[in-house]
């Protein structure tokens, strides 16, 4: 049989499974996620612990300096150090999926009866309650210490969520960067040289008129500095309506680029 | 085509690397087929095909007659893989592995832990089941991946490599698990580089060189093929090399002598070593080694390709 028979059709890519089992699918793969996390003493560490070391750091060491008492550049620093935290959370959804892809975990759910994309999203789902954990610590360690939130309720459930959205925005950056490089090492090397810019190129720990020039163009054209002006807005008071808007349009804007780019290298690459 | 994995003419190209240049191979349903071959002959990509994994450039593969690319997702309901590095989840234990496979599989959650408990059970595993994966030995992630390809009663099974790196104890395990399976009808398809392996476990036997099929039968018809076993004997001193070819010429053996003082005689009748042994005592020859040996792997493919596994690869 040396005859070759011509190249078979595309196969269909959602035919896999009804939307019903994609759901209970991608909720399955976040159950692992969580326990993944859960059963890791340096993942859990990393979501607990984490968080708190980067308050007390920052404010104590920096308070002084930059805002003349720690207590006054707590209120200042806190709900930026808060997306910190959560944008340094997102990389690590890059450095899982690399891990998984390098374990060979990814082949076994390939050859199972399940949406292709069910590893993916159940990965994210699980990171997006990392986020949320490390910031309800954070909050929580920050309100220890004496921040006060002057808003209501739903400005601080604003201010979460729309820090997760930002997060969410994040993720599928370090996403198409894990598709990329694949080596978990190479991610986190490469996440960093993203997000210590990204956080420090910002107003999160210093007033932004304090800054050279140049460097100001940078900070004010950095969706980090409009997410931690918007969470500043809504947890202690001051404009909101601008950084919002600047903030969800950013957003959108690295969710529309990276999204479908880090779904299109996970499909070549798996 | 009535087998259980048919494959036609597969060709499988990685830039300018044909990995598969026209496979051509049917298992038969509750058989296990041995695909023997060195590193880089195209068996884990033959695995990868038939397993969903990789979508062919040309040819055409079924598996219990579902098409591999056309009806992927009707062909991983029906089988199970076990690649050549484990993959289970480190960082989950044992028992959580298998339940997250299970309810992947749609397994009710009940179910599901009560299926994976059976085969903790059945792999030996108890004491390790709410232990991270992280903490188990080589041999106990192995048997915890079959496991794990096994909890959807699969129809057929690939195992890539199954004992590759797994000392002797192990690889007696596992095999006592495949044959198990073999004993309640699930189709196998093994790769292995051993063709040890391949004797003990395969019904029938293809092998594979530079992404072609080059022989293909029974372990029996192949090694009758390839001469079956020979003896060897190494006398302790050089220069007993000519008494012990004589003597071994009055039985009615033909052996050959190596460069390295070993000689070398097909042994059709396993009894040639008895007598050999007997006759030597006899003559009062001190040996280093004597014995008899399977071709191994690199026999087989200095037959069959003119060159040797290593060289192969």
């Amino acid at each position: 049989m040396t005859t070759l028979a011509p190249a078979p059709p595309a196969p269909t890519r959602h035919a896999a499974a009804p939307r019903s089992s994609f759901v209970r699918h991608a909720g399955t793969l976040a159950w692992r996620g969580i326990t993944k996390t859960i059963h890791s003493t340096e993942a859990l560490l990393d979501v607990t612990l984490q968080p708190v070391i980067f308050l007390l750091l920052f404010v104590y060491v920096f308070g002084g300096a930059i805002s003349g008492s720690p207590d006054a550049y707590l209120q200042l620093a806190l709900p930026g150090v808060l997306v910190q935290t959560i944008v340094f959370a997102s990389a690590g959804t890059g450095v899982g999926l690399a891990e998984d892809l390098s374990t060979g975990i990814f082949d076994r759910f390939r050859s199972l009866p399940i949406s292709r994309s069910a590893p993916l999203v159940g990965a994210i789902l699980a990171d997006l309650v990392r986020y949320l954990t490390s910031g309800l610590i954070m909050l929580a360690l920050g309100l220890l210490l004496g921040f006060r939130i002057t808003t209501s309720p739903p400005a601080v459930v604003a201010a979460f969520g729309l820090v997760m959205v930002f997060a969410f925005a994040m993720c599928w950056v370090f996403t198409a960067l894990a598709m990329v490089v694949g080596q978990p090492r190479s991610v986190q090397g490469l996440g960093a040289l993203v997000m210590l810019p990204l956080t420090f190129g910002s107003n999160v720990f210093v007033p932004t008129d304090t800054l050279p020039s140049w460097l100001r163009g940078f900070v004010e054209i950095n969706p980090v500095t409009h997410v931690a002006d918007a969470a500043r807005g809504l947890l202690s008071g001051g404009p909101v309506a601008a950084p919002v808007t600047f903030a969800l349009i950013a957003s959108a804007v690295v969710i529309a680029v990276f999204a479908p780019l880090a779904v299109f290298l996970y499909r070549r690459r798996t | 085509m009535n087998g259980a994995i048919c494959v036609e003419g597969l060709v499988k190209r990685f830039g300018a690397t044909t990995a598969l240049d026209g496979v051509d191979l049917v298992a038969r349903p509750g058989a296990v087929l041995g695909l023997l071959g060195p590193n880089g002959s195209g068996k884990t990509t033959t695995v990868r095909v038939l397993a969903t994994l990789l979508r062919p450039d040309a040819g055409r593969a079924t598996v219990l007659g579902h098409d591999v690319v056309a009806d992927a997702p009707a062909v991983r309901r029906r089988i199970g893989l076990t690649g050549q590095y484990a993959a289970v989840d480190e960082a989950l234990t044992g028992t959580d592995n298998l339940v997250l496979v299970a309810r992947l599989l749609d397994v009710p959650r009940r179910a599901a832990k009560a299926r994976a408990a059976e085969l903790i059970n059945q792999f030996g595993l108890t004491e390790a089941a709410g232990r991270r994966v992280r903490t188990y030995s080589g041999g106990m992630r192995r048997r915890l991946d079959l496991a794990v390809s096994l909890i959807g009663r699969p129809d057929v099974l690939f195992l890539d490599e199954p004992t590759t790196g797994l000392d002797p104890r192990h690889r007696n395990e596992v095999w006592d698990h495949v044959r198990g399976l073999a004993a309640d009808g699930v189709t196998v398809l093994l790769t292995t580089q051993y063709l040890e392996e391949a004797d003990q476990l395969a019904d029938d036997l293809v092998v594979i060189d530079r992404g072609r099929v080059i022989a293909g039968g029974t372990p029996a018809s192949l090694k009758a093929e390839l001469g079956g076993q020979a003896l060897h004997v190494r006398p302790l001193l050089r220069a007993d090399v000519p008494r012990v070819l004589a003597l071994m010429g009055e039985l009615g053996a033909t052996p050959v002598a190596d460069a390295t003082g070993e000689l070398v005689a097909p042994a059709l009748d396993p009894a040639l070593l008895r007598r050999v042994e007997d006759r030597l005592a006899a003559a009062d020859i001190p040996v280093a080694e004597i014995g008899l040996r399977l071709p191994s792997l690199d026999d087989v493919f200095l037959a069959l390709t003119g060159h040797t596994a290593e060289e192969a690869a």
